[in-house]
């Protein structure tokens, strides 16, 4: 297995005599050195360009950083709170909606008919549009024993909108297990309903990680829509900064704080995505 | 005469207007151990899934001690209880272990405890030497293996009839005997069993009925010795001879 990797990778003198270590290491410094010389070259195009200053004012301002930091932060951390409900939501409807859509037989119809006129209506719909809807539609109708928050609408209408997103991923992950998987159940005695929870969704669901981490990477920055209802999340407060002073810098802020997040998450997706290809290709051979 | 355990009267059935059974009969007694033979496309995985309730037929009757399963209103779940099925591969649960395999439908399905379960599934995997298997997971254990796990897992719920369809034909040849050695044993423990089979010898020596598919009938049925020895159809006398030819009778 080592003799047959190495010798893949050149049959030069030079390679064979390092161990793979070194050349790791190698690899590493020239990534390094080629990165810091391309930012320097960049940098310096860029803070010797005329326009910098204005830029930088706008923009990049210490002071600006500084000041809105705290009412930014204070609102992300809303956006926090809001993507952790919202996703363990999403994650839980999605699967229950994308059951129901891998039932069969004509017993099954009206409920499948059901999942599929969600996930086609929602799919077409703005997400935009569904939180405006939901989120000051429904607290202004003011019924009885519903909550009016615009809070509670803007998650709902988030997790009714990926829900059907979500689902459509687990469904075709249900439909990438092997047909013999669901005759074997079935051969068995198990229902529908438990082919489905027991063989069928943990196969499934194994296959379809890397797109729910990749929705959750989107989900991550969509809460940030509800700030249009007026709930003060980390846009919503970098808004009102700048709107008091004019100046850009907030914004940036907020930026900094969604890329915190959602750049880990994105890393961590690729390094399971590309362990798992790594996994079926060493059960494969 | 006694009811038969499993009776086929005139089943019919056509994938998109293809017919692959065309009128099977069939009755298999109870403790009978029927071969079904065939070229490769003959329709006897058809007829075994039928007889499951996987594939709905067309037309005709299936009976299990006399009572017609095709009749509508009969819960097929409760149908499948009653009888075991191996396929020839892709049957185990990779993300169970053996036990998990093994104890899921007694679990699920008939209401067992995990306890009762266990303790069964570790007796039929004593009973055919794999007893130190029972943690490990599917991709774990070699073909055959996995072939006599399958096995044991349809035995779990104590069918009263099993169903076998070409359970050697994915694996190596040293491997084959010993799930052959697992059949015979049910044989001798009085299961009844409809078996789909290219193996001949194994046919001759554990079958009590062999039945030469062809043309979606039965074109010929009888004991081994004279279905191989002296068969009355040309067709059978013809496909036959291709196995012999191919080295497997
Ligand atoms: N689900 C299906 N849809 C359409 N056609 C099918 C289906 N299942 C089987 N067939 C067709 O029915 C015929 C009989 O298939 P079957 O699998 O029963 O044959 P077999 O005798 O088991 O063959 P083998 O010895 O190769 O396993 C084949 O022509 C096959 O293409
Ligand atoms: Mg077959």
């Amino acid at each position: 297995m080592r003799a047959s990797r190495s010798g893949r990778r050149g049959p030069g003198l030079f390679r064979s005599r390092r161990s793979g270590r070194e050349e790791g290491a190698r690899a590493a410094l020239v990534a390094f050195v080629s990165s810091i010389v391309f930012l320097a070259v960049v940098g310096w195009v860029v803070l010797t360009s005329e326009a910098w200053p204005a830029v930088q004012r706008q923009f990049f301002s210490w002071d600006h950083l500084v000041a809105s930091w705290p009412a930014v932060l204070g609102g992300f951390w809303l956006d926090v709170r809001m993507f952790l409900v919202a996703e363990v939501l999403i994650l839980v409807i999605a699967l229950v909606v994308a059951m129901i859509r891998s039932l069969r037989g004509p017993a099954f119809f009206p409920l499948r008919a059901l999942a599929v006129v969600y996930i086609d209506f929602i799919r077409g719909v703005p997400i935009i549009l569904l939180i405006l809807l939901l989120g000051f539609g429904v607290p202004a109708l003011q019924l009885p024993g519903v909550p009016n928050s615009p809070l509670f609408w803007g998650l709902a209408a988030l997790v009714i909108s990926y829900s059907a997103y979500t689902a459509e991923v687990y469904r075709a992950g249900i439909e990438s297990v092997h047909e013999s998987q669901r005759m074997s159940a079935r051969s068995l005695g198990l229902t529908q309903m438990q082919t489905i929870r027991y063989v069928l969704v943990p196969q499934a669901i194994r296959n379809v990680v890397p797109a729910l981490l990749n929705g959750l990477i989107s989900l991550q920055k969509d809460v940030a829509l509800v700030f249009i209802l007026g709930i003060r999340e980390g846009v919503r407060e970098a808004q009102i900064y700048t709107a008091r002073t004019f100046n850009y810098t907030s914004y940036v802020a907020a930026t900094i704080l969604f890329l915190l997040v959602s750049i880990p998450v994105a890393r961590f997706t690729d390094w399971y995505t590309e362990r798992d290809r790594r996994r079926k290709q060493a059960v494969s051979t | 005469m006694t009811v038969p355990k499993l009776e086929l009267r005139d089943v019919r059935k056509a994938f998109d207007g293809t017919p692959v059974l065309e009128g099977i009969d069939l009755v298999v007694r109870p403790h009978d151990v029927i071969c079904l033979i065939g070229a490769s496309g003959s329709g006897k995985s058809t007829l075994l899934k039928c007889v499951n309730l996987l594939v709905p037929i067309d037309e005709g009757q299936i009976l299990l001690d006399g009572e017609d399963i095709t009749a509508p209103g009969v819960n097929p779940n409760r149908v499948r209880e009653r009888m075991g099925i191996v396929f020839q591969r892709f049957n185990l649960f990779p993300h169970m272990t053996v036990l998990d395999n093994i104890t899921l439908a007694p679990r699920k399905v008939h209401g067992a405890t995990r306890d009762e379960a266990e303790a069964r599934a570790r007796e039929l995997l004593g009973r055919f030497g794999l007893e130190d298997k029972a943690d490990e997971y599917p991709d774990r254990l070699s073909g055959g293996q996995q072939q006599r796990v399958a096995i044991i897992r349809s035995l779990a719920t104590d069918p009263e009839l099993m169903l076998l369809d070409e359970v050697t034909s994915a694996l190596d040849p040293e491997l084959i005997a010993e799930v052959l050695d697992v059949i015979r044993d049910l044989k001798s423990a009085g299961m009844t069993m409809l078996i789909a089979t290219h193996e001949m010898g194994f046919a001759r020596d554990v079958a009590d009925r062999v039945c030469f598919l062809d043309g979606g009938v039965i074109l010929e049925q009888g004991p081994p010795a004279e279905i191989f020895a002296r068969p009355r159809e040309e067709r059978t006398r013809r496909f036959l001879q291709r196995i012999v030819e191919a080295g497997r009778l």
